[in-house]
């Protein structure tokens, strides 16, 4: 998770082979919500989904390892994983979630790799169901749940009822540790397979990249000593 | 806190005193000891709980200190390519003769592979003997040496050294490989078979039966807040049990430093000498890329009294790679000396110069590496364990690889216990199995032979002539009679004794990196991708924190914030009035081990972090 990320030499995209990919940090917080809802008593079954190549299993192991009761992974590979972005993971999330009828889901806010933050909104838009995004509380209160809302402004609280879509943001809660025997016994729970079309979902990007680049090198800062000297580069570099 | 009885009664005050303070993250608290002469001020560094125990700690009452446990045939410490060859060809035994074996393989590294880092250039010997197909297989050996090039450089030109054939550096019939995905692909091939492989979680403690002999290892605790008391997250490791427990920590391995105490492994050989190793990996213009090609070099920048050399490989995998370092002797007498810088200023040189100019860097690390062979060999075997690969250390030195008798041991080693362990009944002494075949194994296989007739070759540097002079035993003794002399001669001793006092040597010049060629330290580190959860004690610990000032900084001029390739250890002001105090900083660590080899007190110790902290090495 902590390689220095490269990009490729025909600029298609970044490099990833041999690179640990581990569970997206506001993921982990949404697992750890959901198993707290279970240890709460207030749900009954929390499955863990994931969409992508067979790595992914490793990620489901480690949200089983926290508490969740089963997996689901649906495989995507190649050229249709590079291509993969919110929209399919919503239709793919939006097919699940009818078919196992399931009251809650809750994702991390945004993934750190694309940064797009619109999985969980664009789920609750196909599913015509409630959303409580930037999640940084959540309460169970019969068919409703209240949900604290991290804004610009400061806090919102609202209520909305299930089922529902939740986006997990950083202080909703600390994950907990996947300890080793935990690691062990998820191995026994069950991971089921499947594939997008098995939802009937088709995986058709909309968007297509044309280049990946890397950041320009941060060029070094020049200090003035007067206003005038400032006046002067700011004229000769063009920017008045 | 510390341990009560080393103190006297003014101090056992002071610190009852203190502990009442029940501060929980607060910046580094003073202790005035004022019992000292001077009125030196130790702000407290350590906290982690193998220096302060938690049993009579307040902050630990009413913890659930219980842990799980699981059994296992064997347990394996360490997912490198001895511990996998080990795991490896238990499962091949087991699979072959249809029985049942469960082998366990922990690692501290996030994945398999992270934390491995060397030149390398790999003697296919020993896999050809795991695996015979491993072409078939997909292992990842794309390089043949196509050339072989030896250098002695000077501060501006370069003397060739002819490659005879027969000399140890000829690398004729070897593959340049990028070992960590070379052990990535062990482990593949290890699970296959049936190994279960648990990155992210590192052996921290290892288990005694009643009778003293080895029961298994404890994995670290999580949730443990950088002044040590348990966090609302904590939560304990878990206890590994196994027959026989297999330690393949790599160069300096912290459990194999415990072992050697508690069974007095090291009765009979000398102390263990070590080297540094520093690595970084390049893209290069393709103009100059010459896939295959092996250069080694010694002399210039190290003077010939300091041991060392560089490599500068050249891949073949699709891109204009070229793996690069150097290795450095931790036998060095001069304190002011840094091997990074070393390292830095030896790329400058024309010869080197000019196959990195127009390319980018792309990783660095570090990693200590032996250096002692033969004569530093300890016992490897102890009821209820044994030692493999270069934890023990069987690297040939003047070969530079130590990939093909680190696997070998790990072979020999399973193939001394599958018959034991799969024994109808265990027939042992003592409550953990003891192995001693696998010793014997190991003076009878070609490894014994390899190390026996290379054992004098680094010890011959310790001449007035120091480089000159072990270039002419090697070109005499090991060409001619190929190691075959009647006498064996012995190394320096401690490394961490060889350090002159800081006024009787002089400073080095190093020029200063120039962002092209040579970098300065946190880019590099930054490139190691090292990190550390940050709220945890520091894995650095001090048997006692008043040394660092008190002597490696007052006599030695803080060698360790010299010799340290990832910037841990800082000598800086203390906040308030005079003097200095030393900062840790842990989270850089690349888990190299050279601080616990190199401190001249001998008082920094190591020990494994929460699991899955370290470098994020890909191919290194």
């Amino acid at each position: 998770e902590n390689t220095k990320i490269r990009v490729k030499p025909d600029h298609s995209g970044v490099v990833t082979d041999g690179v640990k990919h581990s569970m997206n940090p506001f993921c982990e917080i949404a697992v750890e919500e959901a198993v707290k809802l279970k240890e709460k008593k207030l749900i009954k079954e929390v499955v863990a989904v994931s969409c992508g190549p067979t790595q992914v299993t490793e990620t489901i192991r480690t949200a089983l390892a926290m508490g969740c009761d089963r997996g689901i992974h649906v495989e995507v590979s190649g050229k249709d994983y590079e291509a993969m972005g919110p929209l399919q993971i919503s239709k793919i999330f939006a097919a699940l979630a009818k078919k196992e009828e399931a009251s809650l889901i809750i994702l991390g806010k945004q993934a750190i790799d694309d940064d797009c933050n619109q999985t969980g909104q664009m789920t609750a838009a196909l599913l015509d169901w409630p959303q409580g995004t930037f999640a940084s509380e959540v309460t169970i209160d019969g068919e409703k749940v209240k949900v604290v809302r991290e804004i610009d402004g400061g806090l919102e609280t609202i209520k909305i009822s299930m089922p529902a879509v939740l986006t997990a943001d950083l202080r909703l809660n600390t994950p907990r540790y996947a300890t080793l025997p935990n690691i062990m016994k998820a191995k026994k729970k069950k991971i089921a397979n499947m594939k997008p079309a098995d939802l009937g979902v088709d995986m058709v990007s909309r968007v297509e990249v044309l280049r990946v680049d890397e950041p320009p090198t941060r060029l070094a800062g020049v200090k003035v000593e007067t206003v005038d000297d400032l006046v002067a580069k700011l004229r000769a570099n063009g920017t008045i | 806190m510390f341990p009560a009885s080393r103190y006297s009664i003014q101090a056992q005050r002071c610190i009852r005193a203190l502990k009442t303070v029940k501060a929980e993250h607060a910046p580094p608290q003073l202790y005035t000891w004022r019992w000292k002469c001077s009125s030196a001020v130790t702000p407290r560094i350590t906290s982690h709980y193998t220096i302060c125990p938690r049993d009579k700690d307040p902050r630990w009452e009413g913890v659930e200190m219980e842990r799980f446990a699981d059994e296992a045939d064997v347990v394996i410490v360490g997912g490198g390519p001895a511990g996998l060859s080990a795991a490896i060809r238990l499962k091949q035994l087991a699979n072959k003769q249809e029985k049942e074996l469960r082998v366990c393989l922990v690692e501290k590294a996030s994945q398999i592979g992270a934390h491995t880092l060397s030149g390398a250039c790999l003697e296919p010997s020993a896999l050809n003997e795991l695996f015979p197909d491993w072409k078939e297989r997909g292992a990842p050996l794309n390089t043949p040496v196509t050339e072989d090039v030896f250098s002695l450089l000077t501060k501006k030109y370069r003397i060739p050294v002819p490659m005879l054939p027969g000399l140890p550096m000829n690398n004729h019939g070897n593959y340049i490989v990028r070992l960590g995905h070379f052990v990535r692909w062990l482990g593949e091939q290890a699970e296959e078979l049936g190994v279960e492989i648990y990155p992210g979680y590192a052996a921290a403690e290892v288990l005694f039966h009643e009778d003293g002999s080895v029961k298994g290892i404890a994995t670290n605790d999580v949730g443990i807040a950088k002044d040590g008391s348990p966090k609302d997250v904590f939560e304990r490791g878990m206890e590994l049990h196994a027959k026989v427990t297999l330690f393949g920590e790599g160069c300096h391995g912290h459990l194999a430093k415990q072992l050697y105490r508690q069974f007095n492994l090291r009765e009979n050989c000398e102390p263990q000498t070590y080297a540094i190793g520093l690595k970084e990996v390049w893209l290069i213009d393709e103009k100059k890329w010459r896939p295959g090609r092996v250069e080694h070099s010694v002399g210039w920048p190290l003077n010939r009294n300091t041991y060392g050399g560089s490599f500068l490989y050249h891949l073949n995998e699709g891109e204009p790679l070229v793996a690069l370092g150097l290795v450095v002797g931790l036998d060095y007498t001069n304190p002011y000396l840094s091997p990074f810088r070393e390292f830095q200023r030896w790329k400058h040189h024309p010869f080197i110069a000019k196959t990195l100019e127009g390319g980018n860097r792309i990783a660095y690390g570090a990693r200590a590496l032996n250096e002692g062979g033969y004569q530093c060999l300890p016992k490897v075997t102890f009821p209820g364990g044994m030692l493999i690969g270069c934890s023990p250390g069987f690297m040939n030195v003047p070969k530079i690889k130590g990939t093909h008798t680190a696997m070998k041991s790990g072979m020999l080693a399973a193939e001394a216990i599958f018959p034991k362990v799969t024994a109808k009944d265990l027939a042992s002494e003592t409550a953990g199995l003891h192995v001693p075949e696998y010793e014997d194994n190991l003076k009878k296989s070609w490894i014994w032979k390899e190390l026996y007739s290379v054992r004098n070759i680094r010890p011959s540097f310790h001449n007035y002539f120091g480089l000159y002079g072990g270039m002419v035993y090697t070109g005499v003794f090991y060409w001619i009679l190929r190691g075959k002399e009647p006498w064996t001669l012995k190394h320096a001793g401690l490394d961490s004794a060889q350090l002159k006092p800081a006024k009787e040597c002089t400073a080095i010049e190093y020029p200063k990196p120039d962002g092209k060629l040579s970098f300065d330290l946190l880019s590099s580190v930054a490139l190691s991708g090292t990190n550390h959860e940050g709220d945890q004690p520091p894995h650095l610990t001090l048997k006692d924190d008043s040394v660092p000032v008190a002597n490696n900084l007052a006599i030695y001029d803080g060698p360790e914030q010299h010799f340290c390739p990832a910037g841990v250890y800082e000598y800086v002001p203390l906040e308030t009035g005079e003097g200095m105090r030393l900062q840790i900083n842990a989270q850089n660590c690349v888990h190299c081990k050279t601080c616990d080899i190199k401190d001249p007190s001998q008082n920094i110790n190591w020990v494994v972090p929460e699991g899955s902290g370290g470098p994020a090495y890909n191919g290194m």
